[in-house]
């Protein structure tokens, strides 16, 4: 990388630009062909540079679930859950179109992009 | 690191004075004025003079820079400080940094201190900065971490809310035994009454988390040829590791698996104890799952397992595991960052049994003959973990 960032994003930017753009994008390392989630200037673990946005297949399983309490004038319960990509990382996510305490682990989930308070969010829904 | 370096540190510090300060409710007070008061009382536990302090170490939620504010409120210039922040444990790795400290000689005299007035200006308090790729989707931190991998527990060991429950159950039943509990005048729990709490993040209600309180807390801590002539008696650190492997929730290799595989096994490497050799267990319990977790992972049973120790109240006064004997972060006191007390109550049982007066309990309240304790803290979201051994001069 230069020394001087002036004029270019980070990877973090880069994931939410792609969000933006209807695109679910998770890193992959091309010399050890792993994926990993969240986004970062290097390979966590071993450093390794060489880094390419790949977009993701978007199929998932829940690994696990939780139903967040909250009052119906804040919007009620929601779902939060964690799902592990089929590409191997996992990420943290709301599982939608069930209701929120019915979500289980092990159910496949399939991501599309939708919105949370304005911003461009990536959503399950069970497959 | 060769074996020969690590116990280099075993047994070399102790702890020589502690107190606790405004636990419960503290209106009125601030954080700083709670933290030293602990401090200054802690002192004169030890019979040592606040201008021998020459090494400072605390971290709390309400200061950013809480080693020197300390400092400066208690007038001191310490030779070495560390404010390190890695959430409820950080006052166990403060113990090893200042054991390390003491042992190189770079400082004669250590506090280790926290203060928190969180409940009396209004609840839990947490200067935790949004986590990036969760935060949008708004989990409430530190609650719905813990549930997800109460859920993810439930469904790898066929475990039950029932289970869980079984360790809020048994921190009541010695909060009863303890008059410094939060909750020691409240009545014993049943099944029932945890089963049917307010749910907060599914799988746990409210019960299944801990209280939300006031307090303060601060050791004193000196090298042992020093420590033979303070006031009181002198516990020893025989093992001390930490480790930590993720920050956010959905980092977390394996919901089930703390980093407290990695503390414990070095920190009782450490100490050349085993985890049966334990007469006190004290763990870090912001939430039922920890005590399952830990008890595994620090290995007093097999993972998975837990839920069948904790079973007919195997880990309460009754029982054959001293588990959170002080009532824990569930019945007695949690003032946001707990882990100053878990060190507290390792210590206390220990100081009681050697003949120290350090308060009253019921009947079955203080561990009878008690000569080692582990003390475990926990911080962040199941992240940083941090084992401490602690031992009377017999176990030297």
């Amino acid at each position: 990388m230069p020394e001087n960032l002036i004029g270019t994003v980070g990877p973090e930017q880069q994931f939410k630009n792609f969000l933006s753009e209807g695109k679910f994008m998770i890193q992959r390392c091309k010399s050890l062909n792993q994926y990993f989630f969240h986004p970062r200037v290097a390979f966590p673990g071993g450093g390794e540079r060489d880094l390419e946005w790949v977009e993701a297949s978007g199929n998932g399983v829940v690994y696990s679930s939780s139903c967040n309490r909250r009052l119906p004038e804040k919007g009620g319960d929601f779902n939060l859950s964690l799902i592990t990509l089929e590409e191997g990382p996992r990420i943290m996510a709301r599982v939608e179109g069930i209701d929120p305490d019915k979500v289980e682990i092990g159910q496949k989930v399939k991501a599309r992009i939708s919105s949370l308070n304005g911003e461009p969010a990536v959503i399950f829904d069970i497959v | 690191m060769d074996k020969n370096d690590i116990n280099k540190l075993r047994g070399k510090t102790a702890v020589v004075g502690l107190a606790e300060s405004g636990c419960g409710l503290a209106s009125g007070w601030s954080a700083m004025e709670i933290m030293a008061t602990a401090v200054h009382d802690a002192l004169d536990d030890a019979g040592i003079k606040l201008k021998e302090v020459d090494g400072v170490f605390a971290a709390t939620a309400f200061h950013s820079m809480a080693a020197m504010s300390l400092s400066e409120y208690l007038g001191v210039k310490p030779k070495f400080a560390d404010g390190s922040q890695i959430g409820g444990s950080s006052f166990l790795s403060h113990i090893l940094t200042a054991a390390m400290a003491l042992d190189a000689g770079l400082i004669n005299v250590a506090v280790v201190a926290y203060g928190s007035n969180q409940k009396s200006i209004g609840g839990f308090k947490t200067i935790s900065e949004a986590m990036p790729y969760e935060a949008q989707y708004q989990p409430r931190m530190p609650v719905s971490a813990y549930a997800l991998a109460a859920k993810r527990y439930m469904y790898e060991f066929g475990a039950s809310r029932e289970d869980l429950a079984n360790v809020a159950i048994a921190a009541r039943d010695w909060a009863l035994l303890n008059p410094r509990a939060y909750t020691h005048q409240d009545g014993p729990l049943t099944v029932n009454d945890v089963l049917s709490a307010r749910p907060i993040v599914d799988p746990l209600g409210k019960l299944d988390c801990c209280l939300v309180t006031d307090g303060g807390a601060a050791v004193v801590m000196t090298r042992s040829d020093r420590a033979k002539d303070t006031k009181n008696t002198p516990i020893y650190l025989l093992g001390a590791a930490m480790e930590h492997h993720h920050r956010m929730i959905s980092e977390m290799p394996d919901l089930v698996r703390t980093s407290a595989i990695e503390s414990g096994e070095r920190a009782f490497t450490m100490s050349g104890y085993k985890p049966n050799d334990m007469n006190t267990i004290q763990l870090y319990d912001a939430f039922t799952i920890n005590t399952l977790l830990f008890l595994e992972d620090l290995g007093f049973c097999k993972k998975g397992e837990a839920k069948e120790l904790v079973k007919n109240k195997n880990i309460g006064p009754a029982g054959n595991l001293k588990v959170n004997t002080n009532g824990g972060g569930l019945s007695c006191v949690h003032p946001g960052m707990y882990g100053l007390f878990v060190t507290l109550e390792a210590l206390r049982q220990l100081r009681n049994a050697s003949g120290d007066d350090v308060g009253k309990r019921l009947d079955g309240g203080w561990i009878d003959n008690a000569k080692l304790s582990v003390a475990h803290g926990n911080g962040g979201v199941l992240s940083s973990q941090v084992t401490n051994i602690w031992g009377v001069f017999d176990t030297l």
